[in-house]
């Protein structure tokens, strides 16, 4: 029966496909309908602008993994760049504003730097990006706690935490506009432009038969590098906003990568390559963040959360999965 | 055909024995130089010792690789177990054999749980697994803040502490373990039909393999084998621990075992020999850092690299045989 449907599909049916996004986004409203009884003033303009921005970093981190997913790899490694560049930062900035930009022009080019040395050995070594991403998951943190003596040191200048904790105050409509939100909806259109770009539809083949795209004479090593560094450089901007809106620490980032997997798969995009869409995983990351809200706003204690997060995200995953394997 | 698969007979000693061999020697004589002795009795047994912990969960982890499938669940597992095993226990010998039946009994249902959430409604292994997990998390989050219960005496002097020679009881237990694995994997109607279901799942199916049955049943088995590992661990401990298999890192760790140990991480192709050899080349590292007291930090980060180199050499050799 299944191999009947391998057949390429009709016009109107792929286009059925594409709208895979349906019961992520029925999941999106029923959780908002759940909040805004617990807590009517949650659609408020003002609040809602500030819940935009905090989920900022991790839109951006499921952004930056959905490259990576969509070309067929994988990066665990995202959830320690973030720790190890919060702490870099603050020492390197060591409270002092005038390093500031210096510091963030810094931390870019760090992620930029990771994600090429997780690209090369995965391409070019040849090790599974898995494990590739997970020894740079150990190097990180073992060198980043090395690095500082197991305690962080120096602190974060006010220029360099407005990022992630100021806002456009007094904006007509909207009452707030963080800069993180600013930063994101920046960030969210080149990255959604970059998907329609040639390059887009090369990573998306690459991820669906690497083998077929390096026949149709695509570079397969280098368009999966440039995933990898792009999510580098997701996770650099992720862990500037995070810096600035919880300041510093060893936890900054940990478990951002499970989080920033979970966000893309949510978004119906298939772990191994070839299939989703990026609006999809910014989409997934908004109903994570939306989940964590409704557990705060219910009082769900902190250490029953991880039990609600995993029978949902199990719910959700199965809802949409059993969606698009009946199609 | 019979040469591939004469070829294939003759490659159960993968290139990490070499590594281990290559490994040991340096290590020895770095460690001399450094004025220690590598091969000392209490070095050698806590090496075997950290083998046979990371070693049981390696050796269960590799059956679901191998089926193509992954259990991110593992660590919790372990903490569980610990703690089921330590409490239904509760320092009592009079309790040991229900205890153990019970810890694997609560192991088992959590694979088969794992199992079903992959096969029957399809949801990615790596997710359903990582979501399990969760579970377990919250489940052993909200109910401990430290160790409970405590191991029956009796457990804690042979599993966790008697041994013959230099080897471990429990070193012992993980070749066991590993020499059954390695018999239904190579001699067993399962095994075959959960390498080739790992292989390719559509072949498989099409052959007449329940696809869905082998691999509950390798999920179930993973889970056992954590069980597993939690009992050893309750026994060294002396009690349950609720965190001990995050601490440890036994999800991540054992995975990064089984592809040392040349086992693709797609599925299809390895074994849990080769397994045995990436957990003792993983101890063996650790022990040299350990003799030469290096600083926990700065092993992390090696650990990290050689992870990673050594997964690197053997996809070059597999390279080069493919090319041949």
């Amino acid at each position: 029966m299944q191999l009947v449907k391998r057949r390429p599909l009709p016009p109107q049916l792929a286009r059925v496909r594409s709208g895979g996004l349906l019961p992520l986004l029925a999941i999106l409203v029923v959780l908002l309908v759940l909040i805004t009884v617990r807590q009517p003033d949650f659609l408020a303009p003002a609040s809602l602008m500030s819940f935009l921005g905090r989920s900022a970093p991790l839109i951006l981190l499921a952004a930056g993994q959905y490259f990576v997913i969509v070309s067929g790899e994988f990066d665990l490694s995202v959830g320690s760049l973030v720790t190890a560049q919060v702490v870099v930062a603050a020492r390197l900035i060591d409270s002092d504003p005038s390093r500031t930009w210096p510091v963030v022009l810094v931390l870019l080019a760090g992620g930029l730097a990771v994600g090429l040395v997780n690209g090369l050995i995965t391409t070019r070594l040849r090790v599974p990006s898995f494990i590739t991403t997970l020894g740079m998951f150990l190097i990180l943190v073992g060198a980043v706690y090395l690095w500082s003596n197991g305690a962080p040191k120096g602190g974060l200048s006010e220029e360099f935490r407005r990022f992630g904790r100021r806002a456009f105050e007094d904006v007509p409509l909207l009452g707030r506009m963080p800069y993180a939100l600013v930063i994101l909806l920046i960030l969210a259109t080149l990255a959604v432009l970059l998907m329609r770009s040639d390059f887009g539809r090369v990573l998306v083949a690459v991820g669906d038969n690497p083998r077929t795209a390096e026949l149709s004479g695509v570079r397969v090593h280098r368009t999966r590098t440039i995933a990898f560094m792009l999510s580098g450089l997701a996770a650099a901007v992720a862990a500037i906003l995070i810096g600035g809106y919880s300041g510093v620490s060893f936890q900054a980032g940990a478990g951002l990568e499970f989080g920033a997997i979970t966000a893309v798969v949510l978004g119906g995009v298939a772990l191994g390559g070839g299939r989703g869409s990026i609006v999809g995983a910014m989409l997934g990351a908004l109903t994570l963040e939306l989940l964590f809200t409704l557990m705060n706003f219910y009082g769900v204690s902190g250490a029953l959360r991880p039990t609600v997060q995993g029978a949902i995200i199990l719910f959700a995953v199965a809802v949409s999965t059993r969606r698009s394997t009946s199609r | 055909m019979s040469l591939l698969s004469l070829r294939a007979a003759r490659r159960p000693v993968p290139g990490v024995f070499v590594a281990l061999a290559i490994t040991l020697a340096v290590g020895w004589l770095i460690v001399m130089i450094d004025g220690g002795q590598l091969f000392n009795q209490s070095t050698t047994v806590s090496l075997l010792h950290v083998a046979a912990g990371l070693g049981l969960v390696a050796v269960g982890q590799t059956l679901v690789i191998l089926g193509g499938s992954l259990d991110l669940s593992v660590a919790y597992v372990i903490s569980l177990s610990t703690l089921v095993a330590a409490e239904t226990m509760n320092g009592s010998d009079g309790a040991l054999l229900p205890a153990i039946g019970l810890a694997l009994t609560v192991s088992a249902a959590v694979g088969l749980l794992n199992g079903l959430l992959v096969t029957r409604l399809r949801i990615n292994a790596f997710i359903a697994t990582l979501g399990v997990g969760l579970l377990l998390k919250g489940y052993l989050d909200n109910g401990y803040d430290g160790p409970a219960g405590t191991t029956s005496p009796t457990l804690v002097q042979t599993l966790g502490y008697q041994r013959i020679g230099p080897v471990p009881l429990s070193f012992l237990l993980l070749v066991a373990v590993t020499a059954a694995c390695w018999f239904a994997l190579a001699r067993t109607r399962f095994g075959h039909h959960l390498v080739a279901v790992g292989g390719d799942p559509e072949v498989a199916r099409l052959s007449g393999v329940r696809n869905d049955r082998v691999l509950v049943v390798a999920h179930m088995l993973c889970s056992l084998c954590a069980g597993l590992t939690g009992i050893y661990l309750a026994s060294r401990l002396g009690s349950g621990a609720p965190r001990v298999g995050t601490e440890g890192l036994y999800d991540l760790e054992s995975i990064a075992a089984v592809v040392i140990g040349g086992t693709a991480l797609a599925g299809g192709r390895g074994g849990v020999v080769g397994t045995l050899g990436g957990v003792l080349l993983l101890a063996s590292i650790d022990a040299i850092f350990n003799q030469l007291e290096v600083d926990a930090f700065f092993k992390q980060v090696i650990r990290g690299a050689i992870i990673i180199a050594a997964v690197a050499v053997y996809a070059r050799r597999a390279m080069r045989k493919a090319a041949v």
